[in-house]
């Protein structure tokens, strides 16, 4: 059953962002005034495990656990929509104090006003639907 | 096991993050959270809106099945796995909050003067809160991924578009925080 995989899989990560204190507002706000090391080393030490084990997934051409090619999507080269689309992120990232991921987390802690945020998340993805063939990419 | 009920240091949250990253690589997904949101639009109906939102959905039941995990997972690292709730931040962080007016610093998970009902009903939290999401999600769906898809999937490929976006992640981030907070609060 996939479908459980994804579930404890989601599970695992939800723990891990809560009791990281990744998806906490003055987490974030803490980062962004570079008065602590936490969020710069989950982040850092999350990457240096993600890129020497993607070259190691690359070099030996390890198979998924379905026995499967492992492939990687290259992202479209471009420099305006991941400039202009980050920094609005960012804005949005500092003033709610948490990013997707931690959204749902939040929603499941109890913290039910992060509900606000999360109908504004889907409107600000509908409003990018809306406009994209009008914003430079 | 004592230390399971503590906050989990850095060093065991960022090689925990990328144990997640890489159970979904070798499950023959990719890590990203805010591509949800777009499936969660075109579940609502979007696609009669936007050609954005006409793509198969059921290809992305696997991640909202990570999603629902990611709510699980909350409520019980939130119920079972706490002793304290309160974050340790920075004690000169703390100051530069309880002069902002955010006298929860230091004394919760999140600023009660935003997250909390009392607060909502005061409506500027309230825009606050919902300007906060449109900006997340506009902004994950124009750059093409948010935190986990840019800053830890992308860049682990070493991907130059995901520096980029993490650079804007981190533009955004410092202007709101040095030079917009000061207005708003």
């Amino acid at each position: 059953m996939r479908i459980i995989s994804y579930l404890f899989i989601g599970i695992f990560f939800g723990i891990v962002m809560f009791k990281s204190e990744a998806a906490s507002w003055f987490r974030i706000y803490e980062m962004f005034q570079f008065q602590s090391f936490h969020m710069y080393g989950i982040m850092g030490s999350a990457l240096i495990l993600g890129i020497i084990g993607i070259q190691i997934i690359k070099r030996k051409n390890l198979k998924s656990f379905f026995g499967k090619p492992i492939e990687f999507t290259p992202k479209d080269k471009s420099f305006s929509r991941y400039m202009y689309g980050g920094i609005l992120f960012g804005l949005g990232w500092a003033l709610a104090g948490a990013c997707p991921g931690p959204i749902f987390t939040l929603v499941g802690a109890g913290f039910l006003p992060i509900l606000i945020v999360f109908v504004g998340a889907l409107l600000g993805t509908f409003l990018y639907g809306l406009l994209r063939k009008k914003l430079p990419h | 096991m004592e230390w399971i009920f503590e906050p989990w240091p850095w060093y065991v949250s960022g090689p925990l993050i990328a144990v997640t990253l890489f159970l979904l690589i070798f499950m023959g997904k990719q890590f990203g959270m805010s591509s949800n949101l777009r499936t969660m639009c075109t579940l609502c109906g979007a696609d009669a809106k936007a050609d954005f939102f006409k793509f198969n959905w059921k290809a992305q039941r696997w991640n909202l099945t990570v999603v629902l995990g990611a709510v699980i997972g909350g409520f019980i690292a939130a119920n079972f796995l706490s002793n304290d709730l309160a974050v340790a931040i920075n004690p000169k962080t703390i100051n530069i909050l309880n002069e902002l007016g955010f006298s929860s610093a230091g004394t919760n998970y999140l600023p009660t003067e935003l997250y909390s009902w009392e607060a909502v009903g005061g409506i500027k939290a309230l825009i606050i809160l919902l300007v906060g999401g449109v900006l997340i999600g506009f902004g994950a769906r124009y750059a093409g991924g948010c935190t986990s898809g840019h800053a830890i999937s992308g860049l682990s490929n070493l991907q130059k578009p995901s520096l980029i976006a993490v650079i804007g992640f981190f533009i955004g981030g410092l202007v709101m925080v040095h030079l917009l907070f000061p207005l708003i609060f």
